[in-house]
């Protein structure tokens, strides 16, 4: 589905991403874990095509994308809930969400009411500014505006975090929906009891590299990679 | 005259420069609240919108009418078109860079208004108005066209904003206005939208100056004024809020207008310069602009 490979990427002239490579199949969830810095958010941005890179392929069903503008990449079933949410404030919550159904391709009656049914909340907050909402909703607005261009590979830049045990919960079952629908999902994430949660696959990331990558269940055996990766040992 | 009617009729001078000014600010506003540009060269494309009405009505020639509607339509088309040009060529390739993007609309500036002396001339030239009737007052008559200005200029207004608010054009280009980088991840093409929101700034701004032309003439070096005055507009009523430049726009139009009238037009500038300034120390957001996070 997404396959990443020989990633170089950065800003301006800092690389960032080096050799950077990954893969995620349908149905799959794979965690991106690492220190802050590492290049976690930066691999996000260059898959999207928000940055672009110097080497390398991002192959969407064997497409490539990386040389692509940035708009192109929900085109090609790719959709982003980037790191802070990044909603665009002043818009009402139908506004965002039809930025989302702009995106993507075929009906949007169906496509809305679908990312509306994950979030019925947001049903009555339609005509409200997005900054208004309270943190938890704007994170249930970043993903359902993501949703409503039906991505096959869905971007999730740490969805949970800031928010509420309760908050947390929810958009874990809607994560593990969607794996349940054949969407292939590529995680960043620091809570690592989450990971081992819902996650199929981690992926270590260090100073730009994709490193080791192991089965999340097999994580909790496994402390001194989280002590070399992400600096928790247990 | 009575000073009552003598306000009345300063009143109304100053809603024929508030909507004009309107209009023009309108288009600087938007170029700078979604593209974050500062266009130094809106002024100029104030003066070419004048120099092509003249044009347009003076080749048709039929009846003022019919030259002022077609320099209507022809005038926003072609100043817009020069400005995709500009668009495409110069500050796209200097990745709107706000300083450097100051530089090129400066050299804009200049290259617009050479090329227009160098093919219009340097003289003040008239254009008709599409009807010439005094509507009769109690107290004194007063010009239709001058009038139809004020009602064309809210008409404008109400579908600049429609489009803004209802139309998906116009929600891309408030969403580029809030999050570039997210709008892209939206798949919304932000060249174009940059492309195209640089070319109805300048449009407006040509609309502005088809209206006015009738009752000023086009020349080519009347871009100055509207270029400070829009500036001032959106200055005062917040960089990049539509509301706060027609609201500004109004204030600033008709103080202009009436304090001509009573006084002269050099202590009009003077005082909104002041209250450029008072507004800067007292509240540097502008009337209705957002402070910096």
């Amino acid at each position: 589905m997404l396959r990443v490979s020989g990633l170089d990427c950065g800003y301006g002239r800092t690389p960032v991403l080096r050799d950077f490579a990954l893969s995620v199949e349908a149905g799959e969830i794979l965690c991106l874990l690492g220190r802050n810095g590492a290049g976690k958010t930066t691999a996000m941005k260059a898959i999207m095509g928000l940055l672009t890179p110097s080497a390398g392929t991002v192959e969407i069903d064997g497409v490539d994308i990386a040389r692509l503008p940035a708009e192109a990449a929900p085109r090609h079933g790719l959709g982003y809930v980037p790191q802070g949410r990044r909603l665009f404030a002043d818009l009402t919550v139908a506004e965002n969400l039809e930025i989302g159904l702009m995106a993507g391709h075929g009906p949007e009656g169906p496509r809305r009411e679908s990312a509306l049914e994950l979030f019925p909340v947001l049903r009555e907050r339609l005509d409200q500014r997005a900054g208004t909402l309270s943190g938890g909703e704007q994170q249930m607005l970043a993903i359902a505006r993501a949703l409503c261009l039906e991505p096959k590979v869905l971007l999730l830049d740490e969805p949970t975090e800031g928010l509420m045990p309760a908050m947390i919960a929810r958009i874990r079952a809607v994560v593990t929906a969607l794996k349940g629908q054949g969407v292939a999902i590529l995680l960043v994430e620091q809570r690592v009891d989450a990971v081992i949660e819902i996650a199929d696959r981690v992926l270590f990331v260090e100073n730009g590299r994709a490193r080791d990558t192991l089965p999340a269940a097999a994580l909790k055996n496994r402390p001194d990679l989280l002590e070399r990766y992400v600096g928790v040992g247990d | 005259m009575d000073f009552g009617p003598y306000f009345l009729l300063a009143s109304l001078e100053g809603a024929v420069g508030a909507a004009v000014l309107a209009v023009t600010a309108l288009g600087l506003s938007l170029v700078f609240g979604v593209m974050r540009i500062v266009n130094v060269a809106h002024g100029e494309f104030f003066m070419l919108g004048a120099v092509i009405a003249w044009w347009v009505a003076s080749l048709i020639g039929i009846h003022p009418a019919v030259g002022f509607l077609a320099a209507l339509v022809v005038s926003p088309l072609v100043v817009g078109s020069v400005a995709i040009l500009a668009e495409r060529t110069v500050l796209s390739r200097l990745h709107y860079d706000p300083e450097a993007t100051i530089v090129a609309t400066i050299g804009m500036l200049y290259v617009i208004q050479q090329a227009v002396l160098m093919t219009y001339g340097p003289e003040a030239r008239p254009v008709q108005p599409p009807f010439d009737f005094r509507i009769q007052l109690p107290w004194f008559g007063y010009s239709a066209y001058k009038l139809f200005v004020i009602l064309a200029a809210v008409v404008l207004l109400l579908a600049v904003w429609w489009g803004l608010t209802r139309t998906r054009l116009g929600l891309m280009m408030r969403a580029t206005q809030i999050d570039r980088e997210t709008a892209r991840a939206f798949a919304i093409p932000v060249d174009r939208v940059y492309a195209g929101v640089f070319a109805v700034g300048a449009a407006l701004a040509a609309l502005g100056a088809v209206l006015v032309v009738p009752v000023q003439q086009a020349h080519y070096l009347m871009g100055h004024d509207p270029l400070l005055l829009s500036f001032i507009t959106v200055i005062i009523g917040g960089l990049g809020s539509l509301r706060g430049t027609v609201l500004a726009a109004v204030i600033i139009g008709m103080s202009d207008g009436i304090i001509s009238v009573f006084f002269s037009p050099t202590l009009a500038k003077i005082i909104a310069t002041l209250a450029v300034a008072m507004v800067l120390v007292a509240r540097p957001q502008g009337l209705f602009g957002e402070r910096a996070p």
